[in-house]
């Protein structure tokens, strides 16, 4: 597959055969955990997808169910090159990336079935979920909304933020081919790049918004070509190779890290199932999803290499397997015997204050309630953080979110 | 920082120190000036604002003061200035955001209502940050830099929407959007800007959010409304006092969102008669809301429908003769109030 290509009109430095830069592959230096991880990070992805595919048909998932199949070494790749301290937005496909950044599979599991202590409370669906604040106590991760290139200018203030305070932080940014047509993904990239904003912008090319296809969203033959027009680096790289995504990402946050500023990754993948679980890709050429799956599976090709080159036992990968699908069984148990919402919740947290809005007239019995019972006691309020930070996340080696193995989280479980 | 007024540039552009009269247009700019001095996490962002002091100069002499760091001039992307405040201030950061012409809010309005104003319900994600600018007509300023385009703000959860008309709490609800947890959209009457004055209150002035005010107290008719309106409220009731012998009192909204139902409901029970008025279009606007609470409220204090006067239904045109017209005039109050009074 392409290694990486790299624009950048405003370089002072054009890579050459002589600059260390261009070759530089910093995966090179990850460790054998590291590379388990990576595998790790990508099989708990789609067998939590696959466990939420048998929720969503049991009707368990309340709303609308979106896969990440074909783009995992995309999601964990990219978010593998960030350390803790960092801040990461996601999107819709980046499940990868949140596990990689400390989401856990209860958390995912309780927000898709609208669980009372869900991160959101049953506020948001999904994996529109987040955790950022005070680098010490949260994992760095933005809860995303829907409307699609907003999160572009809103993590360009997150970066500006760090900059302004010379903090060692660096942020990243996911956004879709599709987005990339919007007025919010240009005003946030070129205002970031203006400002200098340690922020990388990764671009994941999947070939389809939706149903429209890439050539139907620009004309642009490669979208790292944006790169020159905001006067910034960029580098493309083969989206399911999961080491070129890190080494590609890794040089990126480096340089932003390094003050360099902003910065701009392509990552060409495929999405190899519709918009969401509904969508019956009608509009797919035939053949050409059964392409990406029998030759360009990110995970098989990751195997290969593991169990080729790279020396790994069979056996190794098989015990993370049978891990991951531990975990995910102890992760659905508690998720499913969780409680629902408690309705009066939806009244709470609109503001800073007041804490909470009043129930309407109409509701007058239950706004007598809320004054009579306990409950009226702790009205209003609600936890700084979401629950559920789990022990995982504090037990890593280093300051890198996706270092080394989580601890498991079954007893019993780990390989 | 102390208590005492400092030698700001807002009152040493006025040429004067502690006490003298300022206009409602320094009195915002002093705001600004004491709460970077208080807070370090307070910045600005907009366009032109800092070399050039802003296209109104309410920022004047701030980046000389506090460094290009705080005082950000970005590019013409109200998209990314509002982004990139909500991101800065869900890390902690206090921005105050400048819109050129609060026209072109506009260009914000999905991150504002779709990310700003969800942030903290949906994902806990605090956004204490100020989205500022000059509002309003009578200006001459056409269809592009004379909007009131609060209605649809004050409608979308999770904003706070402030108005003020007067110098004094120009400043003093500055101060307190500032500090709050909260977004708050803060508009700026730009007519008001030179033309009218006031002497601060010495000290630390903050005026809390979410509080009318009775800018004329009165027995017979009340008006409510806010920014501009409020002097055109104020010199219809001297007119209607002179001329009728009636006394109308004037309650100041101040803050639109949330509204100050208590003040309300007050001078309802107190007057029995009301008129709402505003600057902004009619339908869908502001006293449409207000005359259904006091409907929902109080129908039994009231001698009287409730009558708005308002904008008409209309882009608001260039030319004095036009925009005349369409704007209410202290003439049309009046008009209300003798038929309120009459009923």
């Amino acid at each position: 597959m392409a290694t990486s290509t790299r624009v950048g009109a405003s370089r002072a430095r054009r890579p050459s055969a002589g600059d260390p830069e261009a070759v530089e592959r910093p995966s090179a230096a990850l460790g054998r955990d590291q590379l388990l991880a990576l595998y790790y990070w990508m099989r708990l992805t789609r067998t939590l997808e696959e466990r939420l595919v048998a929720l969503y048909r049991q009707t368990k998932v309340v709303g609308g169910l979106f896969r990440s199949l074909g783009q995992e070494a995309d999601a964990v790749g990219s978010c593998f090159a960030l350390e803790r301290r960092d801040v990461m937005s996601p999107l819709i496909r980046n499940l990868g990336a949140m596990l990689v950044k400390g989401a856990t599979p209860v958390e995912v599991l309780k927000q898709y079935m609208a669980r009372g202590d869900s991160p959101t409370r049953g506020r948001e669906l999904n994996i529109h979920f987040g955790d950022v604040g005070d680098p010490a106590t949260t994992r760095g991760f933005v809860g995303q909304i829907s409307p699609l290139g907003d999160m572009v200018p809103v993590m360009a203030g997150v970066t500006l933020s760090f900059r302004m305070r010379g903090e060692d932080r660096v942020g990243l940014v996911y956004v879709g081919d599709g987005a990339t047509s919007t007025g919010a993904f240009h005003e946030g990239i070129n205002f970031a790049a203006v400002q200098r904003c340690p922020l990388v912008v990764v671009v994941e090319n999947n070939g389809y918004a939706y149903s429209t296809p890439t050539h139907r969203q620009t004309l642009a033959r490669r979208f790292v070509d944006k790169a020159i027009g905001y006067g910034i680096p960029g580098e493309q790289a083969d989206g399911n190779d999961v080491l070129a995504v890190y080494d590609v990402t890794r040089r990126a946050v480096d340089r932003a890290r390094r003050g360099e500023g902003t910065q701009l990754v392509e990552l060409v993948t495929y999405r190899r199932k519709g918009h969401a679980e509904h969508d019956n890709q009608s509009y797919v050429p035939a053949g050409e999803i059964e392409r990406w799956a029998a030759e360009n599976d990110p995970i098989d090709r990751y195997v290969a290499r593991l169990t080729g080159e790279l020396g790994f036992e069979r056996s190794a990968l098989d015990a993370l397997d049978a891990r991951v699908r531990a975990e995910v069984d102890a992760a659905t148990e508690e998720a499913e015997a969780s409680g629902l919402p408690e309705p009066l919740d939806a009244l709470v947290g609109v503001y800073a204050n007041p804490p909470a809005e009043r129930p309407l007239w109409f509701r007058e019995g239950v706004a007598r309630a809320v004054e009579r019972t306990e409950r009226a006691e702790g009205w209003g309020t609600y936890p700084s953080t979401p629950a559920g930070t789990p022990a995982g996340t504090s037990s890593r080696a280093g300051d890198a979110p996706g270092g080394v193995l989580p601890e498991a989280r079954v007893a019993g479980g780990d390989a | 920082m102390g208590a005492a007024v400092h030698p700001g540039p807002a009152t040493s552009a006025a040429g004067g120190g502690a006490g003298a009269e300022i206009t409602y247009l320094e009195a915002i700019r002093e705001a600004l000036y004491e709460e970077m001095a208080r807070d370090e996490n307070v910045f600005l962002l907009g366009e032109d604002i800092g070399a050039f002091g802003g296209a109104f100069k309410v920022t004047e002499g701030l980046m000389a003061r506090f460094g290009e760091r705080r005082v950000i001039d970005t590019p013409i992307s109200e998209i990314a200035i509002v982004g990139a405040a909500a991101g800065a201030a869900h890390m902690g950061m206090r921005p105050v955001v400048e819109m050129q012409f609060i026209d072109f809010i506009a260009n914000a309005y999905d991150i504002l209502t779709n990310y700003v104003a969800t942030a903290r319900y949906r994902a806990f994600l605090p956004c204490p940050m100020v989205v500022r600018g000059p509002s309003g007509g009578y200006v001459r300023g056409g269809p592009f830099h004379s909007q009131n385009p609060e209605a649809g703000f004050v409608h979308t959860p999770g904003l706070k929407v402030v108005y003020p008309a007067t110098a004094e709490d120009a400043k003093g609800l500055m101060k307190a959007a500032i500090r709050d947890d909260d977004c708050v959209l803060f508009f700026e009457h730009k007519y008001l800007y030179r033309r009218v004055r006031g002497v601060m209150p010495a000290g630390d002035h903050v005026v809390p959010i979410g509080q009318a005010r009775v800018a004329r107290e009165g027995r017979d008719v009340s008006i409510v409304t806010y920014a501009a309106t409020v002097h055109k409220a104020l010199e219809a009731a001297a007119q209607l006092e002179a001329e009728d012998g009636l006394s109308v009192e004037v309650l100041d909204l101040r803050t639109l969102a949330p509204l100050d139902d208590a003040a309300i409901e007050a001078t309802v029970r107190k007057t029995h008669r009301v008129l709402v008025l505003h600057e902004d279009t009619r339908t869908g606007g502001l006293a449409g809301e207000i005359t259904a609470r006091i409907n929902e409220s109080c129908f039994e204090w009231l001698d009287a429908p409730v009558l708005r006067v308002t904008a008409h239904d209309i882009p608001l045109p260039y030319a004095p003769q036009l925009e005349d017209f369409v704007l209410p005039q202290t003439a049309d109050v009046v008009r209300a109030v003798r038929r309120l009074a009459a009923y």
